[in-house]
């Protein structure tokens, strides 16, 4: 690991722990999403960016986690014909079955998955958004209908992710709610995601998908189960999927089955597109992009042009924010076939190059990484 | 027995109709090898463009030009975005597709908000009885213009200049260029060709017995990526039966639901890609496609 990694490691941790201190609640929501999208992203970037297979369902997964969490956490209720199940395991053990849950749906699409390839695939999954929402109007019990159902909150050995009046929690002179609470949980999963998917990507098997994705026959002619690896893959990513749903449910507090429709599949494409294909970091750039860019556009609208306050005729900050990640998809496939990480990495290597040169008199004697060969 | 026969032939007729726009997503699959995920969006302009210029232009100056301005957008897309693309995978380009999706759908279903538009066309809600069946005039009218058109393109893609190219190109494109074939024109031709069916299915879409454009047209021009799947991405043929499968599933799901109503509300709308599913695990390929065969 070189120094700059380290580096940039600390400086992001740091602003992870404080982050919380200073910034307000909405702010941290969305810093939330943001982070339930990367991990999210991360899986699908397993799957579209290092495996070459399309999905467009992947909304589906993140709604099997989130109600699949709900269901398992919650108390059943009576109340005839509003009547919700569940079972009322303890939160972690519900969260842990809710992404083993949607690692099951993912398992079960692999007759699929493991054949088809590219867009082909992409559009066979669109199958699984129109088959999720009409599961999820239908199955009420478990979903509690159209207008969702509350969400039980995560409870780790005793200490409740939620806003306890009765006792707050106060360090530093900030008081510890909900959001900032579950806002170290998101950091932590987030963490162990991407190490996870970096760990796939570096060893074994991100070579083989990787071989998978740039020559299929080279890839099986090479002793790679192609079928197999498609399946698992499929696999891993929708439970990436059901840990970011069982998030989201989390920070939502309300789970609601239109949320989890074609729009959101398709913020997620554009996720890994805008950050960078194939990559941990290209997925979390991406999902702080696009997560953020609703929120900036509602925050600036009365100083940008174009668009209006909510309420008036015109272009909303929400429209503003589709369209414009939506033409950030198109533009970085044109311009930037890297994404935003690819762009740092060059701006990085640009700089790196032009301030050796620069001292390169001095040290002349010391070779520099770059004229070592 | 007469409601099997009018959800038949109403499912054909809604059939022949998912059965152009599918036949759209073939031609720029096999002229430029794109998935094209846009194609919902193109059928929304030119159904947008109808509802808003019938009044002053009269429906069929109106459907005219929203016939042109959705091909024009097709063209567009193809010149200023898959042209300049220099990308490997078509995934990639298939995700490109996407995002002009998101930026046309966004900003068309804003202009249309909650409001539903009329097309103004000549068929209003008119009933024909044959026997005792009762089937809408708009129907007929569906059927038997989806049916020329087909035919029609068809026949210009066998015998035409224009259409030797661009089997020609969707063979072995690098030949067709050597051997004379403009490359940047077939594709754009393609794309054009596509616009103008996705529009004329958009109206077809709209009218009698649907209230009329409103902004779920997108969701159900969906069902025609089924249509074109599971008949198989590369073949014409295969367009046609899948939107026929299609069209028949849906009208007679939808037609029986109250018999069918332990499964569900609402499953009209997923029985399509349950076929398509159903289809898939069978043939992965599609009905009519060519399975894949590579030379190392």
């Amino acid at each position: 690991m070189s120094r700059s990694t380290i580096l940039w490691s600390a400086v992001l941790a740091a602003a992870a722990v404080v982050i919380p201190f200073y910034l307000d609640a909405s702010w941290l929501q969305d810093g939330l999403f943001a982070m339930a999208a990367a991990i999210g992203a991360i899986g699908l970037n397993l799957l579209t960016g290092a495996t070459g297979q399309l999905s467009m369902g992947h909304a589906f997964f993140l709604a099997v986690g989130a109600f699949g969490y709900v269901y398992f956490a919650s108390e059943p209720q009576e109340g005839g014909a509003h009547a919700l199940g569940g079972l009322g395991l303890p939160t972690p053990l519900a969260a842990v079955l809710a992404v083993l849950l949607a690692g099951v749906a993912g398992g079960l699409f692999s007759p699929i998955a493991a054949r088809l390839k590219g867009a082909y695939l992409g559009i066979a999954t669109l199958a699984l958004i129109f088959i999720g929402q009409f599961a999820m109007t239908n199955a009420t019990p478990v979903t509690g209908g159209h207008n969702g159902r509350p969400v039980p909150p995560m409870e780790l050995f005793g200490f409740v992710f939620a806003d306890t009046p009765e006792a707050p929690l106060v360090i530093a002179g900030v008081p510890f709610g909900a959001l900032e609470r579950l806002w170290f949980l998101g950091a932590i999963l987030l963490l162990g995601a991407g190490l996870f998917a970096r760990g796939v990507l570096r060893g074994r098997p991100g070579r083989a998908m990787n071989t998978i994705r740039d020559h299929e026959i080279a890839a099986g002619v090479m002793g790679v189960p192609v079928s197999r690896y498609r399946a698992g893959v499929f696999v891993l990513s929708s439970m990436y999927g059901g840990l970011a749903g069982v998030l989201i449910a989390l920070v939502f507090q309300q789970t609601v089955p239109d949320y989890f429709g074609l729009l959101l599949a398709l913020a997620y494409l554009a996720m890994i597109i805008i950050g960078g294909l194939g990559s941990v970091a290209g997925a979390v750039i991406g999902a702080v992009f696009v997560s953020m860019l609703p929120r900036l556009l509602t925050r600036y609208s009365d100083a940008l042009p174009l668009i209006v306050q909510p309420g008036q005729e015109g272009v909303g900050a929400a429209e503003a924010a589709q369209i414009l990640y939506g033409l950030a998809v198109v533009v970085v496939v044109l311009f930037l076939p890297g994404g935003l990480l690819g762009l740092i990495t060059q701006l990085r290597l640009r700089i790196g190059n032009r301030l050796p040169a620069a001292a390169a008199p001095k040290h002349s004697l010391t070779p520099t990484p770059e004229t070592r060969n | 027995m007469t409601t099997f026969l009018e959800l038949l032939v109403n499912g054909i007729s809604i059939g022949a109709v998912y059965a152009l726009i599918a036949l759209g997503f073939v031609i720029i699959f096999k002229a430029t090898e794109v998935v094209n995920f846009a194609h919902a969006s193109l059928l929304l302009v030119g159904g947008f463009i109808v509802a808003k210029t019938h009044e002053s232009l009269g429906f069929w100056l109106a459907l005219l030009l929203g016939l042109a301005g959705a091909a024009a957008l097709g063209a567009l897309i193809e010149f200023a975005v898959i042209r300049r693309a220099n990308v490997v995978s078509h995934s990639i380009l298939a995700i490109v597709t996407i995002g002009v999706d998101i930026v046309l759908t966004t900003e068309l279903t804003r202009q249309i908000g909650t409001e539903v538009l009329a097309l103004g066309d000549p068929w209003g809600s008119e009933v024909l009885h044959i026997g005792a069946v009762n089937i809408p005039l708009a129907r007929i009218a569906a059927l038997v213009t989806a049916s020329l058109v087909i035919a029609l393109f068809l026949l210009a893609f066998k015998y035409t200049n224009w259409g030797i190219a661009m089997r020609a190109t969707a063979e072995d494109s690098e030949t067709a260029a050597l051997m004379g074939v403009r490359r940047g024109r077939v594709s754009m031709g393609a794309w054009a060709v596509a616009g103008a069916l996705a529009a004329l299915a958009a109206l077809f879409m709209c009218i009698f017995p649907t209230p009329g454009l409103d902004r779920t047209v997108t969701a159900t021009a969906m069902k025609a990526f089924p249509a074109a799947i599971l008949g198989g991405l590369d073949s014409t043929t295969g367009a046609l039966a899948g939107g026929l499968i299609i069209g028949v599933t849906e009208s007679l799901v939808g037609g029986y639901q109250s018999e069918l109503v332990f499964l569900g509300r609402g499953l009209g709308d997923v029985a399509p890609f349950l076929v398509m599913i159903i289809i898939l695990l069978i043939r992965p390929a599609g009905l009519f496609g060519t399975r894949e065969l590579a030379r190392v």
